[in-house]
């Protein structure tokens, strides 16, 4: 297959097509079973997290050690010129004429495609704001084919905070691809934006929206949850919300046999942790596979040839 | 039937026809004409062919910028342009709705990174249920034009 990532900044999900998605997937997955430790040998990546992410700055820095590459950044930016005033403009100009990739992570939505403008080298966008992570959908959609086995009409609940998730939007849409029915299970204060709505109708793509877990279950093949979090509501409407979208053992009673259920992660009470132990519980998989994902994206970007 | 021009002719400059009527003064304010050291003659609500009544901007020797043109375009999108010289029409078209937008606007979502950064914003148009949405390159944020003009 064509590289078409080769020497590409990873922005947004939008930026991909079908075949984009289906090279990292490829990709990701031999890189799973065999191992490639040479493929950024002499490489030098940037890991600027300008917001601090414990677990995709984690993830990334595996990825490029595993690939054999070398790393040099930062965990946060208060140590650096930003906290002096200097432009993220200017940071990325410097630092990328020291290196050959540029990964970053950057609290302002926007931030990695501007990045893009003054970079040298392919910038890896790992979350600006709420706006994008493009890496995060790679790995959900390497963990839905990884367990379904396909990706094609595939049903997906998404449930909890559908508003402020932008891996669930960047994950709807991604799925878009791949013909998917979606079921939104949100309170009203937090459900899917329209504008997300209003894409998903341009395409053609057919959704519901549903009030239980319970009676969603026994219909699709994956329940992809994320938290309600407490501070958007008042303790007694929080109580009264939170009970409703809260997956346990007996909301999957009538679950089909191959439901998996995938979360983003760090999860809080949103999963019991009884479901861990059932066959449909998928989000411990998904987080190890977000280094293989990565270890895709990194090895398209740095080499023609994989 | 005697015709009698409702507003006067000028002998050079841009003649802003077929503004949806209660629109000409939006345009005066979008455009900062009156800012401008050019003779202004404007014409509310008259009678017009095509929509009932229009408005009219009339602007003595002074042609109207890219950036002029694409936001008329935004919110005057049947408005067309006349370019005068010697009292004659010499250049005449229509507005249509430009594919982007290179620093006309500020994002309306304060989070967007080009509120700190050294960098135009830029926005895509499409048209969506009567509306013209404007969708920011960086943020990726869609808004109605009347959010993104607010500001």
């Amino acid at each position: 297959m064509e590289n078409r990532l080769y020497k590409r900044d990873i922005i947004s999900i939008a930026d991909f097509n079908r075949n984009d998605l289906e090279l990292v997937l490829e990709t990701a997955a031999e890189l799973k079973n065999s191992p490639r430790p040479d493929l950024l040998k002499g490489k030098v990546i940037a890991s600027c997290f300008f917001e601090a992410s414990t677990r995709t700055r984690l993830s990334f820095e595996t990825a490029v050690q595993r690939l054999g590459g070398t790393l040099i950044g930062f965990s946060d930016a208060g140590n650096t010129s930003a906290k002096k005033g200097e432009t993220l403009a200017d940071s990325v100009n410097i630092i990328s004429s020291y290196t050959d990739a540029f990964v970053m992570r950057h609290p302002q939505e926007g931030a990695a495609r501007l990045a893009s403008e003054f970079s040298s080298v392919p910038v890896i966008n790992g979350g600006d704001g709420s706006n994008q992570h493009p890496t995060q959908t790679l790995l959900d959609l390497f963990s839905i084919r990884e367990c379904q086995d396909k990706l094609d009409g595939l049903k997906v609940a998404f449930v909890g905070d559908l508003k402020y998730g932008r891996t669930v939007h960047s994950l709807a849409q991604a799925l878009c691809h791949f013909g998917a029915e979606f079921t939104f299970i949100a309170p009203k204060a937090l459900a899917m934006p329209d504008y997300i709505l209003e894409e998903l109708d341009e395409k053609g793509i057919k959704y519901r929206f549903s009030d239980s877990i319970e009676e969603t279950a026994p219909q699709v093949d994956i329940i992809y949850m994320t938290r309600v979090q407490k501070e958007r509501f008042d303790e007694t409407e929080y109580k009264h919300i939170a009970s409703r979208y809260i997956l346990d053992v007996d909301s999957l009673k009538e679950a089909k046999d191959n439901l998996k259920i995938l979360h983003p992660l760090p999860r809080v009470d949103e999963i019991a942790v009884e479901v861990d132990k059932t066959p449909y519980a998928y989000y411990f998989q998904q987080a190890e596979n977000g280094v293989y994902a990565r270890q895709a994206l990194l090895a398209l970007v740095l080499n023609e040839v994989v | 039937m005697r015709k009698k021009l409702q507003v006067e002719a000028i002998r050079q400059g841009t003649v802003i026809d077929h503004i949806p009527a209660g629109q000409g003064i939006k345009i005066l304010d979008r455009l900062q004409l009156l800012d401008s050291n050019a003779s202004i003659t404007v014409g509310f609500n008259l009678p017009s062919k095509d929509q009932s009544h229009k408005d009219i901007i009339k602007v003595t020797s002074r042609m109207l910028t890219e950036q002029e043109a694409n936001q008329l375009a935004l919110f005057a999108p049947t408005a067309t342009i006349n370019v005068i010289d010697n009292y004659e029409v010499v250049d005449k078209f229509k507005m249509a709705l430009p594919e982007s937008l290179q620093g006309a606007f500020s994002c309306p979502n304060s989070n967007c990174i080009t509120h700190n950064e050294p960098v135009d914003t830029h926005f895509s148009l499409r048209e969506h249920k009567g509306d013209v949405r404007l969708k920011c390159r960086y943020c990726e944020k869609s808004f109605s034009k009347d959010i993104v003009a607010e500001l």
